[in-house]
């Protein structure tokens, strides 16, 4: 496979499609139309491929509910406030165990904010986002190819897990260009009993959230508490960028990384030894994986195109174990990596 | 030999219907599973009951059945439908769910003419919920929300379904019964056949709406809800025929084949 250059929204969409999605329903909304657009393009040229304009947001996510209770590869894609309103049926894809993808290239809020990039969504999309007790795997790339590559492993945890899979990005990583190659997706495995295709000659299935006897209604609630351990357990990734000689780390997702790698060349031609730890799934945050790193450096920076998010689960992670500093540029504002440099150093020369 | 000329409907299940005595929606439930064994899509059929008293649906339907939130059962029938074009797929929805909460999931579903059938109760009132007023709670009737009657100026007008969905060109068949007597029943249960079909045939939306008692709400006897019904009930929602384009479509299909 050759390498192509495309824009990020185009690689999810493209990525999605190589990976089986055959059903996807979204509302325009800036800065991801886009992948809409790619969606609605191609999707019409994919054997038994369907795309649906929704009336709103709350119905695309419905829409790819049902679709997938017939066993179909689904994505959704929004910005912001259109997340907040998909927020319904997330809830309830993860209460049905229902596969799915959502997308979501953030923009600045809160409320209508403005179409510039930001991470402003990080607590509604690593916290459930919507009501009641669960949880729904979070990726944070920071790449083009990341796009590529973690869309496509995001319907293989989704249909292993029976859960919503969010692709958490934002403005800047949906907008720019980067050549990429796509993977070959792996052949899918997900089982016929969880499928509604019409009963045949068979018993009728039900797939509902409604629990009426809060016994039963706790039990569920405690399933799904255990499936989101095991993802726990297994499913964390994040990426070190020279941590190991490092004396100082920096702590960044998804575009705010790809400043903070800018910002550490910089640092070290300046001879301070600066590293970055990426998260790369923002739930299930890869907590003991930042922990360990706590037993040799004691300096952290978090770094955030936000008010300061993450920094909670970096404190989580490393309260009590090291010192924990923080930069953020909420409202859609990317700053440079000379500005982040700047930080970074003074952070850096007051604990060397 | 006696002849048998009344049993359950093979995919009404052995279970006892929740609803309160003289409530219309277990006469609609077991329509609907008498017109699913009689047209024989027991195999392909999905429904999707909404979140109302109607919730538990699927404890009575013997069919493949997933629950929708409130209000979004035709954005769901619409993602089953596309993707499952062989299923019969039917959305069951309450007023509030239809035409308050999830007015635009069924407006606009009926203007894409997805192939998909919705069984509408019109009650007028919230039911589960404890009798709140509905979208079409008409005009001066008490509800727990309009304790001193519906007022126009305040609360505007109740929602007329089928005069609405039956404007839209994506609509195909569109019908309102009353189950509030045997003629009535056996009206409704000729209008859902014909709705299922319609989409047995591939003709597009179709919708029944069922003007249902809801004695325990209306705070009447089941008696006097029936009467309600035909005496002013049915006066602002007529019933009736509202569309029917079922043969012009087939002839317009057959014409273009």
């Amino acid at each position: 496979m050759n390498k192509v250059l495309m824009s990020g929204n185009n690689i999810i969409g493209e990525a999605a499609i190589r990976a089986g999605c055959r059903f996807y329903a979204g509302y325009p909304i800036t800065p991801q139309n886009e992948l809409t657009e790619y969606m609605a393009e191609h999707l019409r040229t994919v054997e038994g491929g369907v795309f649906l304009q929704s009336e709103s947001e709350i119905a695309a996510i419905h829409m790819i509910t049902g679709a997938s209770a017939t066993g179909a590869r689904v994505m959704t894609s929004s910005s912001s406030p259109g997340i907040s309103l998909k927020q319904e049926g997330i809830s309830s894809m993860a209460a049905c165990e229902l596969p799915g993808i959502i997308v979501n290239i953030m923009r600045g809020g809160p409320g209508l904010g403005n179409i510039r990039p930001a991470q402003g969504d990080y607590f509604q999309a690593t916290r459930g986002g919507g009501h009641g007790d669960y949880r729904t795997i979070v990726f944070g790339p920071a790449t083009c190819q990341e796009l590529a590559d973690l869309t496509m492993d995001a319907f293989d945890l989704a249909d292993k897990y029976r859960t919503p899979v969010m692709i958490l990005a934002d403005g800047m990583m949906g907008q720019m260009m980067e050549p990429v190659i796509f993977k070959k997706p792996k052949p899918r495995q997900y089982n016929e009993k969880f499928m509604l295709r019409g009963a045949g000659h068979g018993k009728s299935k039900i797939i509902r959230g409604l629990i009426l006897d809060p016994i039963d209604m706790e039990e569920h609630n405690w399933k799904l508490a255990r499936k989101y351990q095991v993802i726990i357990d297994h499913e964390t990734l994040h990426e070190e960028y020279k941590t190991e000689d490092a004396k100082l780390v920096i702590v960044a997702y998804g575009t705010s990384a790809r400043i903070a790698k800018g910002a550490i060349k910089r640092l070290r031609d300046k001879g301070m030894k600066v590293g970055l730890f990426r998260p790369i799934t923002l739930w299930p945050f890869p907590e003991l994986k930042l922990r360990k790193l706590a037993e040799k450096i004691n300096n952290f920076l978090v770094f955030e195109m936000s008010t300061g998010q993450m920094l909670e689960d970096v404190r989580l992670a490393l309260q009590g174990y090291a010192d924990i500093g923080f930069h953020g540029r909420p409202g859609g504002v990317v700053p440079t990596p000379a500005e982040l440099a700047n930080v970074v150093a003074r952070h850096y020369e007051k604990k060397d | 030999m006696a002849k048998k000329v009344f049993s359950r409907p093979k995919c009404l299940k052995e279970a006892i219907f929740h609803y309160c005595p003289g409530c219309g929606h277990s006469i609609a439930h077991r329509l609907v599973a008498e017109v699913i064994d009689e047209l024989g899509i027991r195999g392909t059929a999905i429904g999707i009951p909404p979140a109302g008293c109607a919730v538990l649906a699927y404890n009575y339907l013997d069919v493949d059945m997933i629950e929708a939130q409130h209000g979004r059962g035709p954005a769901m029938a619409s993602g089953i439908k596309r993707m499952l074009p062989d299923g019969i797929v039917f959305s069951y929805q309450g007023d509030g769910d239809l035409a308050a909460i999830g007015i635009a999931e069924s407006f606009h579903s009926a203007n894409r003419g997805e192939n998909i059938t919705i069984i509408f109760i019109n009650n007028a009132v919230y039911g589960m919920t404890g009798g709140q007023m509905a979208p079409t709670t008409i005009l001066e009737q008490k509800t727990t929300t309009t304790p001193g009657g519906r007022n126009k100026t305040s609360e505007g007008y109740p929602v007329k379904v089928c005069e609405l969905l039956s404007s839209l060109d994506g609509t195909t068949y569109i019908e309102r019964c009353a189950v509030n007597s045997p003629a009535g029943v056996n009206k409704t249960k000729k209008a859902i056949k014909k709705a299922f079909q319609c989409q047995i045939d591939g003709l597009g939306f179709s919708l029944v709406e069922i003007l249902s008692p809801c004695p325990t709400n209306w705070k009447m006897t089941p008696i006097d809800s029936c009467k309600w019904i035909d005496t002013t009930m049915s006066k602002v929602f007529p019933l009736g025929v509202f569309k029917d384009n079922t043969t012009a479509v087939k002839k317009s299909r057959e014409a273009a084949s």
